[in-house]
C-alpha cells in the first residue's frame, strides 16, 4: 500500500481513536460521525471519478436507498437491521448496474446525464410512494443498531462504529488502488484508448467501479439512517449529490486523501453558515467557485503547496 | 528423400479489406498476409491509410467489408481488450502513455490480461495478491531492461523525452506477451541515434520468437530490418516483397513523387 | 369540461411550458456546440431574466417595452461575465472540471438571487392585460400567445443568425472543427464568448415571458436546466432545432401526466424520456450516430 498510506492510515486511527476523550458535547460527536458518514460515500465517488473519469450527478440517490431500506423493511415489514442493509447494498448494486450498463458503453459523459435522470427519479419516488416511505414527512422510529445486545445508540459508539467502518473501508480502497485493479484504473484515467488496447475492458471497469461506488453510499446511508432514526428525501436530493460531488473535487479529484479532506470540508461548513441566515448559499458558491478557479487540483494540492511554498521563505 | 516442406499458415492475414468513412474509400480491397516470425514493413504516401489499417486490426475500428484472420480464426469485429488477449499488441503514432503513472507503472499495466486478480481480492490483499504483484513487477522489469529503460523506472512516464516515451510505449506492448506487435511509426520524431537504439530492439523483439509488423516512413530503417514489406497508396496496395524488389518496383517509384528510393 | 377540452387544456399549457424548455435547451445546444461543455448554470439565466425585469418594472416602475431589452441585455453581460471569468481561465481544464464549475456557478447565481431577492416568488403583469380566451372549451390565457410568439420569433430568429450571418456560421464552423475554423480567422475565443452571451440572453427572454404565468423565485433554475437539457438530448444534442421540438414533446407529456394521472410524477417524466433516449438512441430525434461519435461529448 505504500509507507506514506500505513502511516497516515495510523496516525488517521489514533486521532479518531483519542477524539472523543478531548471534546465536551455531542454536538461535536455529531459532526464527527457526519463526516464519517460522507467520508464513506466520498471514498466511493473518489474512485469513481479520480479513477475511472467518471461524475455522478445523483448519488444521493444510492445514499437514499440504503437509508430507506434501513428504515422501511425494519420499520414497515419487520426485516432485521442486518437483512435490511444487505437489501440496501443488493438494490443499489441493481440500480447502478441498470443505469451504467446501457450508458457507460458509449463514449463520452452519458453517465453523468442518466445519473442526474436517475437521482431525481428516485427523488420524486421517495416523495411518491406515502404508504412505505411516509413522503414528505418522512419515516421516523428507525430501529438504532444492536448486535449481540450491544446496542449502538449513543454518540461515542455511534462515533467508533462509523469510524471504524470507515476505516476498514479506506483500507479496502487503498488496497485496490495499489493493485492490479487500481493499475488498470489509473490507466482508464490516463488513456482509454492505450488501455484498451493493452488489454482492459473498459467499459466493464467502469461498470464496476461505479456499482461499487454506489455500494459505498448505500452503506452510508444506512448508517445515516440508524444514527439520526429518521429520514426524509431532501436529505437524498439532487443538493446533496452535487455537495458530495464538491466534497470529492475540492478535495482533489484524484486522491481519496483529498476526497476525505473534502468531506470534512464540506460538512463542517455549512454548519458555519448557519449563522449566515440570507447569506449561506452566497458564500457557499464563492467559497466553491473560488477554490474551483485558484485551486483546480484541489485543496489537498493547494495546501501542499502553500506548504512548499512557506518552507521556502 | 526429400524433406516434406511444413507449410505454416501466416500468422495474419487480410482479405479484401475495405474501409470507408462517410463517401471516402480509406482502405481499398486489401490483401497481404503475414508470416511468423517476419519483420514485415507498411509503407505509403501520407494518407494511404496505414494507421487506419492498425486501428482496424486491432478493433478500434471496424472493416466495411472484408475479413482479417489471426491464426487462422477471423477476428474482425473483436473489441480491442478482446484482440489483446488473443495476443496482438500494438504502439501509437501519437504517443498514448499513461501520464498519470510511472515509467514502471506502465509496463506493469502491459501484464493486466495475463494476470487475474480480482476487485475482492485485491482490496482484501489475499495472499494470492502479493506473489501476483511480485511477478508483475518482475516481468515489467525485464522489459524495461530489454529497451533499457530500467534506471528511469520509478520517474513519471511524462517526464520522459520523446525517444525514451516510444522505447516505454514498446516495453509496455512487450509486456502483454503478444505473438503479433503492430510498431506505428516508432521513429517518428527521433534522432539517428535512437533510430538506431529503436533498430536493434525490433530486432531482439523478433529473436524472441515474436512478429512484427510495422507502419513507418523512415526509409534507412525499413530497408535496414524488414524482410518485407507492402506499399499502400490510397489505400490500395500496390506492390509487395521483399525490400529489393520493392525498390525496384515502377509503381512504388512513381508513387513516391517519381524519385528512385534512395538511401544512403 | 369535456374530455377533448381538457386534453386542448393540457396541450397548450403544454406547449407554454415546452417553450421555455426548447429555449433552455436551444441555450443548452448553442454553448454545447462551441464547446462540447455542459452548461449546468443554463437555468440560472431563466431564474435572473424574470427577477431581474420585476425589479426594472416593479421598483424602477420601467414600463414593459423598456424593461425587456434592459433585462435581456444585464443577462446576456451575466454570461459574458461568466465566460470570462469562469469558463475561460479553465480553457485547458478538463471537460468535466468545466461542467463542475458550471454546477458551481449556479449555485453562486443562486446565492445571489436569494440575497438580493429572498426566496419569495415574484409575479410580473401579462403583458397584454385581459380575461382569458376559449378555445374548444379550453381557457387559454392571453400571456400563452405571448409565450409560444416569442418561442416561434426565436426559432426564426436562430435560424437566419446561424443560417445566413458570418457570425452565426463561424459559430457552427467552430463547434465542428475549431483548429480549422481558427485558421480561416474565425477568433474562436470570441465565439465562445459569444455562445455564452446568447445563451444568457435567450435564456433571459424565456424568464421574461413565462413569470406573468408561473412566477418567478431564486430556486427555478437547476429543474429547468435538467428539463432543458432533457429537452436538449431527446432533440439530439447539438440540433438547434431538436431541442425546440424536445422541449415541446416533454412539455405536453409532463402537462398530460400531471392532469390525467398524477401530479406528483410531472418532474419525473422529463427525466424518464432522458433515461430513455440514453438507452436506445443517444444521439437523439435529430442527431446523427456519426456526428455524436466525433463530438467529445
Amino acid at each position: 500500500m505504500g509507507k506514506e498510506n500505513i502511516r497516515t492510515l495510523f496516525i488517521l486511527t489514533i486521532c479518531l481513536g483519542i477524539f472523543p476523550f478531548f471534546i465536551r458535547g455531542d454536538y461535536y460527536l455529531s459532526i464527527m460521525i457526519f463526516i464519517g458518514i460522507n467520508a464513506i460515500t466520498v471514498m466511493g465517488l473518489s474512485l469513481l471519478m479520480g479513477y475511472a473519469g467518471q461524475i455522478s450527478l445523483g448519488h444521493a440517490a444510492f445514499l437514499g436507498i440504503g437509508a430507506y431500506c434501513s428504515g422501511v423493511l425494519p420499520v414497515k415489514f419487520g426485516f432485521s437491521i442486518f437483512t435490511a442493509f444487505l437489501c440496501g447494498l443488493f438494490l443499489s448494486a441493481i440500480m447502478a448496474m441498470a443505469i451504467a450498463i446501457p450508458t457507460l458503453k458509449l463514449k463520452g459523459h452519458y453517465l453523468a446525464v442518466a445519473t442526474l435522470g436517475f437521482g431525481e427519479i428516485i427523488y420524486i419516488i421517495f416523495n411518491e410512494l406515502l404508504e412505505i416511505t411516509g413522503g414528505p414527512s418522512g419515516l421516523s422510529g428507525i430501529p438504532s443498531i444492536h448486535f449481540f445486545g450491544y446496542s449502538f445508540k449513543g454518540g461515542v459508539r455511534y462515533f467508533y462504529l462509523v469510524w471504524a467502518i470507515a476505516i476498514l473501508l479506506l483500507i479496502f480502497s487503498l488496497n485496490v488502488i495499489h493493485s492490479r485493479i487500481g493499475r488498470a484504473l489509473r490507466a482508464v484515467h490516463g488513456s482509454e484508448i492505450a488501455a484498451e488496447a493493452m488489454g482492459v475492458n473498459v467499459s466493464q471497469f467502469k461498470i464496476q467501479v461505479f456499482v461499487l461506488s454506489a455500494l459505498y453510499a448505500s452503506v452510508a446511508g444506512s448508517l445515516y439512517a440508524h444514527f439520526i432514526t429518521f429520514i426524509s428525501p431532501p436529505t437524498f436530493g439532487l443538493f446533496v449529490s452535487i455537495l458530495l460531488l464538491m466534497m470529492v473535487v475540492i478535495g482533489g479529484g484524484v486522491s481519496i486523501w483529498g476526497a476525505l479532506l473534502g468531506a470534512g470540508i464540506l460538512t463542517i461548513l455549512p454548519e458555519y453558515l448557519r449563522a449566515f441566515k440570507d447569506f449561506d448559499i452566497l458564500i457557499y458558491g464563492i467559497i466553491l467557485m473560488a477554490i474551483l478557479l485558484f485551486m483546480p487540483e484541489g485543496i489537498l494540492k493547494g495546501l501542499t503547496v502553500i506548504v512548499k511554498w512557506i518552507k521556502k521563505k | 528423400m526429400d524433406k516434406e516442406k511444413i507449410v505454416t499458415p501466416p500468422i495474419l492475414e487480410t482479405s479484401r479489406l475495405r474501409k470507408t468513412f462517410g463517401g471516402l474509400m480509406v482502405i481499398v480491397d486489401l490483401s497481404f498476409t503475414v508470416m511468423s516470425g517476419q519483420i514485415k514493413a507498411i509503407i505509403g504516401p501520407n494518407g494511404a491509410g496505414k494507421t487506419t489499417l492498425f486501428n482496424i486490426i486491432t478493433g478500434i475500428l471496424p472493416p466495411t467489408k472484408g475479413t482479417i484472420q489471426f491464426k487462422g480464426k477471423e477476428i474482425n469485429g473483436e473489441k480491442p481488450h478482446c484482440i489483446a488477449q488473443k495476443g496482438i499488441s500494438r504502439t501509437f503514432q501519437t504517443v498514448e502513455l499513461f501520464g498519470n503513472m510511472t515509467v514502471l507503472e506502465n509496463v506493469m499495466l502491459g501484464r493486466h490480461i495475463r494476470t487475474k486478480m480480482g476487485l475482492i481480492q485485491s482490496g482484501l490483499r489475499l495472499p494470492g495478491v502479493r506473489s501476483e504483484e511480485r511477478f508483475i513487477s518482475e516481468t515489467a522489469k525485464e522489459k524495461l531492461d530489454l529497451v533499457g529503460l530500467m534506471q528511469k523506472a520509478n520517474e513519471p512516464a511524462s517526464g520522459l523525452p520523446l525517444g525514451e516515451q516510444k522505447l516505454l510505449e514498446v516495453a509496455r506492448a512487450l509486456a502483454t506477451d503478444p505473438q503479433l506487435i503492430l510498431l506505428d511509426e516508432p521513429a517518428a520524431g527521433l534522432n539517428e541515434t535512437e533510430i538506431l537504439r529503436m533498430a536493434e530492439i525490433i530486432r531482439k523483439i523478433r529473436d524472441r520468437g515474436i512478429t512484427v509488423l510495422l507502419v513507418e516512413h523512415h526509409m534507412d530503417l525499413i530497408m535496414g530490418i524488414s524482410d518485407e514489406i507492402v506499399v499502400l497508396n490510397y489505400g490500395l496496395k500496390i506492390a509487395e516483397g521483399t525490400p529489393e524488389e520493392v525498390k525496384k518496383d515502377q509503381k512504388v517509384i512513381d508513387a513516391y513523387l517519381g524519385v528512385e528510393i534512395e538511401y544512403a | 369540461m369535456t374530455l377533448f377540452s381538457q386534453i386542448l387544456q393540457f396541450l397548450f399549457t403544454g406547449l407554454t411550458i415546452g417553450s421555455i424548455y426548447s429555449m433552455v435547451g436551444l441555450g443548452f445546444n448553442i454553448i454545447y456546440n462551441a464547446t462540447t461543455v455542459l452548461n449546468l448554470a443554463q437555468g440560472e439565466f431563466v431564474m435572473f431574466g424574470g427577477l431581474i425585469m420585476v425589479f426594472l418594472t416593479a421598483v424602477l416602475k420601467l414600463p414593459l417595452f423598456i424593461g425587456f431589452p434592459l433585462t435581456v441585455i444585464a443577462v446576456t453581460a451575466i454570461g459574458a461575465l461568466f465566460e470570462r471569468f469562469a469558463i475561460h481561465p479553465l480553457r485547458n481544464a478538463s471537460l468535466l472540471t468545466l461542467i463542475i464549475v458550471t454546477i458551481a456557478a449556479s449555485i453562486l447565481f443562486r446565492g445571489i438571487a436569494m440575497f438580493i431577492w429572498g426566496k419569495d416568488p415574484y409575479s410580473l403583469p401579462p403583458f397584454t392585460p385581459g380575461a382569458p380566451v376559449m378555445i374548444g372549451g379550453a381557457v387559454i390565457m392571453l400571456q400563452t400567445f405571448w409565450v409560444l410568439g416569442t418561442t416561434l420569433a426565436i426559432v426564426v430568429l436562430m435560424t437566419l443568425f446561424f443560417g445566413k450571418t458570418i457570425v452565426g456560421k463561424a459559430m457552427s464552423a467552430c463547434s465542428f472543427n475549431p483548429m480549422a475554423a481558427s485558421l480561416m480567422g474565425i477568433h474562436v475565443r470570441k465565439m465562445i464568448l459569444t455562445s455564452f452571451a446568447l445563451s444568457a440572453g435567450l435564456g433571459a427572454v424565456a424568464g421574461i415571458v413565462i413569470t406573468p404565468i408561473s412566477l418567478m423565485d431564486y430556486d427555478r433554475g437547476p429543474m429547468l436546466a435538467v428539463k432543458g437539457f432533457c429537452a436538449a438530448v431527446l432533440g439530439g444534442l447539438g440540433v438547434g432545432y431538436g431541442a425546440v421540438l424536445g422541449g415541446f414533446i416533454i412539455g405536453i407529456l409532463e402537462s398530460l401526466t400531471a392532469g390525467l394521472v398524477h401530479s406528483g410524477f410531472k418532474d419525473a417524466v422529463a427525466l424518464v424520456i432522458l433515461l430513455f433516449i440514453l438507452c436506445f438512441k443517444p444521439s437523439g430525434i435529430f442527431g446523427s450516430e456519426e456526428v455524436s461519435k466525433v463530438k467529445k461529448f
